[in-house]
């Protein structure tokens, strides 16, 4: 009972940043020794974007007006796509058990692997974004507002994304994770994209961004506890 | 002491088991007996604290816990079908990120000591989806030696070993308890442990 209002409290007990560790550590070194799965996400995000400019034509006022929307929403499909695996083989494999018999609370070893889960899937998206939006004919500032959007944006969707994923376990229907996911990524979406249309338009993004940053430190706080009550509810 | 009151649980609207009563004293064994699905992992995940009973109550040191709880939590080591095990590290990377997930000893020397001691030194560096079933079952009986922990829980423990593993489990088992650990095993087969703290506990 101390330790769960430890966990509800709100500064984490050390077990909780031990734990965390310990989880970035090791999902990190998975991710690591698996390359070939890290590399598929990245070439779906970067085949995607180049798939619209082929599309729709080489018109370079339609591109850079599609761009900030095409970037994000292929962002968003890209880090559903490695959503699934986030507990699925812990769960199949019974480490998820372990970690929650462990003495370290369970939000904390969730954030740990969430934490992990980005810096392998949604860091190399926020990296290539720049490159990607040359494509659309972006200027040098909407690139870095684009940049700077995903590097808020992308943590989001992995917050959010592990509350579905952890909600959806042991479910054989993997799309219903997305169903339940994607309409969360909604307001990510519009203020990310809508970020870099305020550049192009002239009126600044710091509002954009300013949401964004809000939405980031809510998820921190909340993300990781919605995702191990459901996790104690999978495992149960 | 981990004590269980009238413990009843439910599969679907079936009910599995209903009031089964034990009582764990240090240096207490119980084995645990039943035909396939008579409801041991079930019985024993409760008292591992990881699933909720229908009815009854389970207490540790005197005091009732739910599931998941803290005290419990930290006293108990469950090894479960599933090994916990990942493919793509070797051996003794999963053995010590098991061991430093449950905060016991990790140090290099120390996981190698408890990889040989379960005959595993030559298995060392090998990725674990290379290893036998008997050599996983052993990678996840070698961390208790690294965890010392006084409550064992154990599904099937002897499933998949060979005769010597089954001997090696069964002097870890005599050593835990005459140290006044506790253990509870699931088992079908018999592992020779025997003695007056042993005793059985059949699900029908």
């Amino acid at each position: 009972m101390t330790a769960a209002a430890g966990e509800l409290g709100g500064i984490p007990a050390p077990g909780a940043w031990r734990g965390a560790a310990w989880a970035v550590r090791r999902d990190l070194r998975l991710a690591l020794r698996s390359k070939a799965e890290l590399g598929v996400q990245l070439l779906f995000y970067v085949i995607v974007v180049t798939l619209i400019p082929l599309g729709v034509g080489p018109d370079p006022a339609l591109l850079r007006a599609l761009g900030p929307g095409v970037l994000w929403v292929a962002a968003l499909l890209a880090s559903l796509l490695a959503l699934p695996r986030l507990f699925a083989t812990d769960f199949a494999d019974g480490t998820l058990e372990q970690m929650a018999l462990s003495p370290h609370p369970l939000p904390g070893l969730i954030s740990g692997k969430i934490a992990a889960h980005w810096l392998a899937t949604g860091l190399p998206l926020v990296a290539a974004s720049p490159l990607l939006g040359l494509q659309f004919g972006l200027g040098d500032d909407e690139l870095v507002v684009l940049a700077l959007g995903l590097l808020l944006g992308t943590p989001t969707l992995s917050l959010l994304g592990a509350v579905g994923a952890a909600l959806t376990l042991g479910l054989r229907n993997g799309a219903l994770l997305a169903l339940l996911v994607l309409p969360l990524y909604v307001p990510v979406l519009i203020f990310g994209a809508g970020a870099v249309d305020a550049v192009r338009t002239g009126m600044g993004a710091a509002a954009e961004l300013s949401l964004l940053g809000a939405g980031l430190l809510t998820a921190l706080v909340g993300a990781p506890l919605a995702a191990a009550a459901a996790v104690r509810i999978a495992i149960d | 002491m981990l004590e269980s009151k009238q413990l009843a649980a439910q599969r679907g609207a079936a009910t599995l088991f209903s009031g089964v009563d034990f009582k764990l004293a240090p240096g207490d064994a119980l084995l645990v007996t039943g035909a396939n699905g008579s409801g041991k992992t079930t019985l024993l995940r409760i008292a591992a604290g990881l699933s909720h009973a229908v009815r009854g109550t389970l207490s540790w040191r005197g005091a009732a816990v739910a599931p998941l709880d803290p005290e419990l939590r930290a006293a108990v080591m469950y090894i479960g079908h599933a090994a916990a095990l990942k493919d793509e590290l070797t051996a003794e990377e999963n053995l010590a990120s098991l061991a430093s997930l449950h905060n016991g000893v990790a140090t290099s020397d120390a996981v190698r000591g408890a990889l040989a001691s379960w005959s595993l030194e030559r298995q060392r560096a090998l990725p674990s989806r290379a290893l036998s079933m008997g050599q996983r079952r052993r990678i996840g009986l070698a961390r208790l030696t690294l965890v010392p922990r006084p409550l064992w829980i154990l599904d099937e423990p002897a499933a998949a070993l060979d005769t010597a593993g089954v001997a090696l489990l069964c002097d870890m088992l005599g050593a835990h308890l005459a140290q006044g650990g506790m253990a509870i095993i699931a088992t079908h087969q018999d592992i020779g442990l025997s003695g007056p703290s042993v005793r059985g506990l059949t699900l029908s």
